[in-house]
């Protein structure tokens, strides 16, 4: 009966759809703790305007009045994350990975419009250094520390040992103040999932006391259309113990957590999280959220803690009800690839917080993200809008000049943005 | 032995445009046979499967269609049936690329509309070559 029923409501839906297609502009993406969830939507084809890329020429990135932005380092091979080392050198992880097969004719095409938005220079695959060696905020040494890799991603450095989130292996170097290259071939702490590897990057940061090594692991799919028996190990956070490489998934149901850092006070981890697509324009809200032991935030069989999202099947009415809601909503779409906490050196209206960068939507009719923002905390919570830190990536003319991805803080006040469209690491000072 | 195959009746279709009309009929039958499966055992590599045989019966669909058009333009193949099974034809294709756009959905969101259009594009595919193909029997074959 339920079934006979289902098969005239898709006759109308196929002839509501056809209309759906054709709304008009979406309202602003909603921001924090309680954003409203509108009904889910698709038409006929998902929603796409992707980045059109342009140089910078004069153009620079825009920052807040009383602040300086600069070009530190160009011609990288895409830049991705970056890491700050006790003696202010800067490490940047470079390269592209994945090698998820195209399953349907959507794939074929939505990926070849998709690459339109984003850089053809090659994978990098490599770590450079950058040193400022007389701290006049100019990086004159631009040299590979190590090559080799495979998409390295997250960095960290725990006492003298450097770690390597490669696409498919944690990796580590032993470090020693002032290198400017390896010492030699990295050796492996564990294997990560990588098969197929549809959400390659496997962002990372160290626990405060450098006993554990936390790894995003994203999911092998937007919503599960690779198959559930592909996203065994995917859509997790892993902690994994620095010295034996023995790992545990520490959260799961997380999409695509595409930074993690730990917030100075409380020692808690945090992560942003991006979710799944073609669900309409503003469903679903990628996220900053702190991350419990042990959670599980939903994915794929719900959103936004337990909205059941019904192109799961079969569905897990149990998982879904136990899933929890996150934080902080940063907006649908707007792609965050980057989370550091904020040091008071920054200044003082953004001395309290997190840097967030965006790296922008593809699937949006009015494009978000393509930004750095920083998110006010006090507390150890968020509090407050995001404020635009650094803009001006997608420009008014629409053309992009750079897309955001890792942001970092450095201690003695800068923050350091990696643009991976540009190929660019961008240097933001409060001025003196 | 030639000429005879150029010399086509009234009514009849050339063989090639035959074999492009044959071609979408076990293709979109296929998908509906794929999309039956995936609504029975959520495998998503039934769902797979279903799109690239719509994306198949589209390409052959698309050539037999244009073969239907031309032949209209023919007074000496333009017959009652001809405009019918044109319109059929066409109707099959439209249907069946809307059909290709909902198996682009992600996973189950092609549910169950994809599997109610793979139903009606099949019956639709079934019904065009059917009258493609009855004027090959007027007057028996030569």
């Amino acid at each position: 009966m339920k079934r006979s029923r289902q098969f005239l409501l898709s006759a109308f839906i196929v002839a509501t759809l056809m209309f759906a297609a054709c709304s008009g502009e979406p309202p602003p993406p909603e921001y924090g703790p309680n954003p409203t969830l509108p009904e889910n939507q698709r038409g006929l084809l998902p929603r796409m305007v992707v980045a059109n890329p342009a140089e910078w020429g004069d153009r620079r990135p825009t920052v807040p009045q009383g602040y300086t932005i600069t070009a530190i380092a160009t011609g990288l091979r895409i830049p991705r994350q970056t890491l700050v080392l006790p003696n202010g050198d800067i490490l940047v992880a470079e390269g592209r990975g994945g090698n998820a097969p195209s399953l349907k004719p959507k794939d074929v095409i939505a990926g070849y419009i998709k690459s339109k938005g984003t850089t053809s220079v090659a994978s990098g695959n490599r770590l450079t250094l950058l040193r400022d060696a007389d701290g006049d905020g100019a990086y004159e040494l631009q040299t590979v520390f190590a090559e080799n890799l495979n998409a390295p991603y997250g960095l960290a450095l725990v006492d003298d040992k450097l770690y390597v989130a490669n696409q498919d292996a944690l990796v580590r170097f032993d470090y020693r103040d002032g290198q400017t290259q390896a010492g030699g071939a990295p050796v492996k702490v564990t294997d990560l999932p990588s098969e197929i590897n549809h959400h390659w990057t496997k962002a990372m940061t160290a626990s405060a006391n450098g006993r554990f090594l936390y790894v995003g692991i994203g999911s092998n799919s937007n919503i599960t259309e690779r198959g559930m028996t592909a996203e065994v190990d995917r859509a997790v956070i892993w902690q994994i113990d620095a010295e034996t490489g023995m790992h545990k998934p520490y959260a799961t149901g997380v999409r695509n957590p595409t930074a993690l850092a730990i917030h100075p006070g409380t020692d808690q981890l945090w992560a942003v999280v991006n979710e799944r697509d073609e669900l309409g324009p503003n469903l679903v809200p990628d996220y900053l959220t702190s991350i419990r032991e042990g959670g599980f935030y939903g994915w794929p069989y719900s959103y936004w803690g337990q909205n059941v999202d019904s192109r799961v099947m079969p569905q897990d009415p149990e998982k879904a009800a136990a899933a929890i809601t996150p934080d902080y909503s940063l907006g649908s779409h707007v792609a965050a690839l980057g989370l550091d906490f904020s040091v008071p050196e920054m200044g003082a209206q953004f001395a309290e917080g997190v840097f967030v960068g965006e790296h922008g939507s593809w699937n949006r009719s009015e494009p978000v993200g393509y930004k750095v923002v920083f998110v006010p905390f006090r507390n150890g919570r968020p509090a407050g809008d995001p404020v635009d830190f650094v803009a001006g990536f997608l420009g008014e003319d629409g053309k992009t000049r750079g897309r955001p991805v890792g942001v970092t803080v450095d201690p003695r006040g800068a923050l350091i943005v990696a643009d991976d469209l540009s190929n660019t690491i961008w240097r933001v000072t409060p001025n003196p | 032995m030639a000429s005879i195959v150029d010399r086509v009746r009234p009514g009849a279709i050339h063989p090639f445009h035959a074999a492009m009309l044959a071609g979408t009929v076990p293709l979109f039958l296929g998908a509906l046979l794929s999309d039956y499966a995936y609504s029975t055992n959520y495998q998503i590599q039934w769902s797979n499967f279903a799109s690239w045989l719509i994306a198949g019966a589209l390409v052959f669909g698309a050539i037999a269609l244009v073969c239907a058009v031309i032949d209209l333009f023919h007074a000496d193949r333009r017959d009652g049936r001809a405009i019918v099974y044109t319109i059929v034809l066409l109707a099959t294709w439209v249907l069946g690329f809307i059909n290709a756009l909902i198996h682009a959905k992600d996973a189950w969101a092609m549910m169950p509309a994809g599997l109610v259009l793979s139903i009606i594009v099949a019956v639709l595919a079934c019904v065009a070559t059917w009258i493609g193909f009855s004027g090959l029997r007027a007057g028996g074959p030569r």
